[in-house]
Order: C-alpha cells, then sequence, then structure tokens
C-alpha cells in the first residue's frame, strides 16, 4: 500500500488525468441516465470537484498530497493556456459587432458588482470604507477583491470574506448559468460577450457557458479576461476614493 | 504535425501574457492586465486572417483543439483545488454578497445585448 502512494504521488498529474476522467464519465453518465440532461454533465463534474475541495485545506483536494496532482492540472497555466485554445473556433466579426455593448457590460458589471457588494456589506455591518470598498471588490472576483483589500490596508478577516464572496460568485455562475440561460437570452456570441463582462469572474464565466453551450465560452472568456484587470485597476483607485468620501 | 498547432497556441499564450505584463508595469499593477485575452485576440486574429488557411492544416488544428477540449476538465480541476471550506465559514456576509451580486448582473444581461454597434450609429 505504502509502495502504492508513493508511487502516485511521483507520479500526480497523470494520476490527476484518471482522477478527472473518472468525475467526467460519472457525471456524463449521471447527467444522461439519470437526470435527462437537464442539468448538463459539465456543471455536475465542476460541483463534485467543489465537494472534493471541502475535503482538503487551503488548496482543495490538492492539500492531500495523494491529489497534489489536481494543483497542475487545474493551476492558472493549464487553465490560461486552454483558455485561450478555445478562441479558434471564435469568429473575428463577431467580436468586433459586441465591441461597444462588451466595453459597456465591462464598466456596469465592475461598477455594480462593487456597489451592490459594498452596500451589502454595509447593511450587515462592515461600515468603514475600507471593509466598503474591500467587500464590494470581492464581488467582482476573488482576485480583485484581495489585491483591493491589501492595497487600502483593510483587516484580514474583511479579506477573507472577499475572497469567500468571489469564490461564491463564482459558483453562482457555474451553476446558475445554465439554468437561467433562456431568460438571460444567452444563445449567442454577442449576449455571452456581454454576459463575460457583466459577471467578469473567468472560472465561472466559462464554466457557466460550457455548462450552457461550449460554442459561447470563448465570447463570454475573452470580455471576462478583462474584468479582473479592469477591476484592480478602478476598485483601489476611483471606487475607494468614491466610497471614502461618501462615508466620511 | 500536430506540435505546430500546439507551439503557434504557446506562442500566442506567450506573447499576450507579456503584453499583459507590460500594461500591469504601465499602470503600475502587480499583475498579468488582460494577457489572457490579448493571447486569444492573437490566436482569432491569426485563423481569422486566412493566413492559417494556407500554413495550419487540419492536423495542426487538431493540436489546438485538444486543448480546448481539455478546457472543461482542467476546470473540473481548478475547483477541486480551490479553498471552499473557507468560503462557507467567510459567513453568511460571503454568501450574501456572491450570491446577490451575481443575479443582479445575470438581470442586466438582456437589457445590455440590446445594445448593437447599428443602432448607435
Amino acid at each position: 500500500m505504502q509502495s502504492i502512494t508513493t508511487l502516485i504521488s511521483k507520479n500526480d498529474l497523470v494520476f490527476a488525468f484518471l482522477l478527472v476522467g473518472l468525475i467526467m464519465w460519472l457525471s456524463y453518465t449521471l447527467a444522461r441516465k439519470v437526470l435527462d440532461n437537464k442539468i448538463p454533465g459539465a456543471a455536475i463534474a465542476i460541483a463534485i470537484g467543489l465537494g472534493l475541495a471541502y475535503l482538503g485545506g487551503d488548496e482543495g483536494l490538492a492539500s492531500i498530497p495523494l491529489f497534489s496532482g489536481m494543483a497542475l492540472l487545474g493551476g492558472s497555466m493549464m487553465r490560461d493556456f486552454a483558455i485561450v485554445a478555445t478562441a479558434m473556433g471564435a469568429d473575428f466579426k463577431e467580436i468586433k459587432k459586441a465591441g461597444l455593448a462588451g466595453g459597456l457590460a465591462l464598466l456596469i458589471g465592475i461598477s455594480v458588482a462593487f456597489f451592490m457588494g459594498g452596500i451589502l456589506g454595509y447593511v450587515m455591518g462592515y461600515t468603514d470604507p475600507k471593509s466598503f470598498a474591500t467587500i464590494g471588490a470581492g464581488a467582482c472576483t476573488y482576485i480583485v477583491g484581495p489585491v483591493t483589500g491589501s492595497a487600502i490596508g483593510a483587516g484580514s478577516d474583511v479579506i477573507a470574506i472577499s475572497i469567500a464572496a468571489g469564490v461564491i460568485k463564482s459558483i453562482v455562475a457555474t451553476i446558475a448559468t445554465p439554468i437561467f440561460a433562456k431568460q438571460m437570452e444567452l444563445d449567442n456570441p454577442h449576449s455571452a460577450m456581454v454576459f463575460g463582462g457583466l459577471i467578469g469572474t473567468t472560472s465561472g464565466v466559462a464554466a457557466g457557458l460550457a455548462a450552457t453551450d461550449p460554442k459561447l465560452v470563448p465570447y463570454g472568456a475573452l470580455t471576462a479576461t478583462f474584468y479582473t484587470g479592469l477591476g484592480v485597476l478602478l476598485c483601489p483607485s476611483i471606487f475607494y476614493f468614491i466610497v471614502s468620501f461618501l462615508l466620511s | 504535425m500536430k506540435i505546430y498547432g500546439v507551439a503557434l497556441l504557446a506562442g500566442c499564450y506567450i506573447v499576450g501574457k507579456i503584453l499583459g505584463e507590460w500594461l500591469g508595469d504601465f499602470l503600475q499593477i502587480d499583475g498579468n492586465v488582460g494577457g489572457v485575452g490579448f493571447a486569444m485576440a492573437l490566436l482569432i486574429g491569426i485563423n481569422s486572417l486566412g493566413f492559417s488557411r494556407r500554413n495550419l492544416d487540419t492536423e495542426s488544428k487538431d493540436g489546438v483543439l485538444f486543448w480546448s477540449a481539455m478546457y472543461i476538465p482542467i476546470v473540473v480541476a481548478m475547483s477541486a483545488t480551490q479553498n471552499v471550506k473557507a468560503a462557507l465559514t467567510g459567513g453568511w456576509v460571503a454568501v450574501l454578497v456572491g450570491v446577490g451580486c451575481t443575479l443582479l448582473c445575470f438581470a442586466l444581461v438582456p437589457v445590455l445585448s440590446r445594445i448593437h454597434p447599428k443602432e448607435i450609429e
């Protein structure tokens, strides 16, 4: 037994391929045979992934040495590389058409998330400008939150909340996107780009769109990749300035 | 050869990331600003300009499409390595903010989707 675990630890990435393959097979079988394709297989697979992450620690399942390969396979390098690859099927003409709406969606999406998130935090008792801005930034993505929090000197408890809010946003986007796809009229490249700009959390957008219609992934991901950059730019500067002016 | 496609993808990725790094430096943000977006735009540009039709045969494209198809499995692995425990112990504020803001932005999707360049002109 000891020798097998040592062998797996040495070949952790290959073991991760096997494990993810099994999760995918289980999820797609479940979706097709039990759920009659009402919930997409991709969404089930991602939900199982999040469930497994609960068994681990800071790095989810990868905190357990046996599953360290999951951190390699699901790391930012592989993720970004695969996102870029999805652009292969995209059409340049469609992107040009969504240019203005996509840009507007980015600005509105970041503003709405920031101020709405900050107000909800305010109502729940986080009333100082630093907490307002950090929690609001966390409502953008789980990267914008901690970057903003440490830039303006917020407490670590508030930063933890901002990360959690961002992760929950990503989970909600993943699971709820296919459910509300019809109401959002999410059935063409144009609305997918608007969607990507409004929601912004790259993993949630891409996973949610993949579960809705894989062809829409590159369009949503394209605008979403600018969201975190723009959020990191706006939240600790102009937005924090507005908040501290209004709250003092 | 499939490796040609993978190499093209890697080239776009590296150039995009470098541009993102430069933009980050320029804006004085510690991070990569839009690097993935630049890389995607580059790949779409090369693919749409007809340049690739001459130089990129079907098999080379398969090299890119393989990684495109690996996207969901990679997202599953990424989900499995998130700090879900911390997200759940972050308390109700995090849940309320995460769920509330996402659903509000969902509601704005059909509104903003109506903006087409033709109507502006």
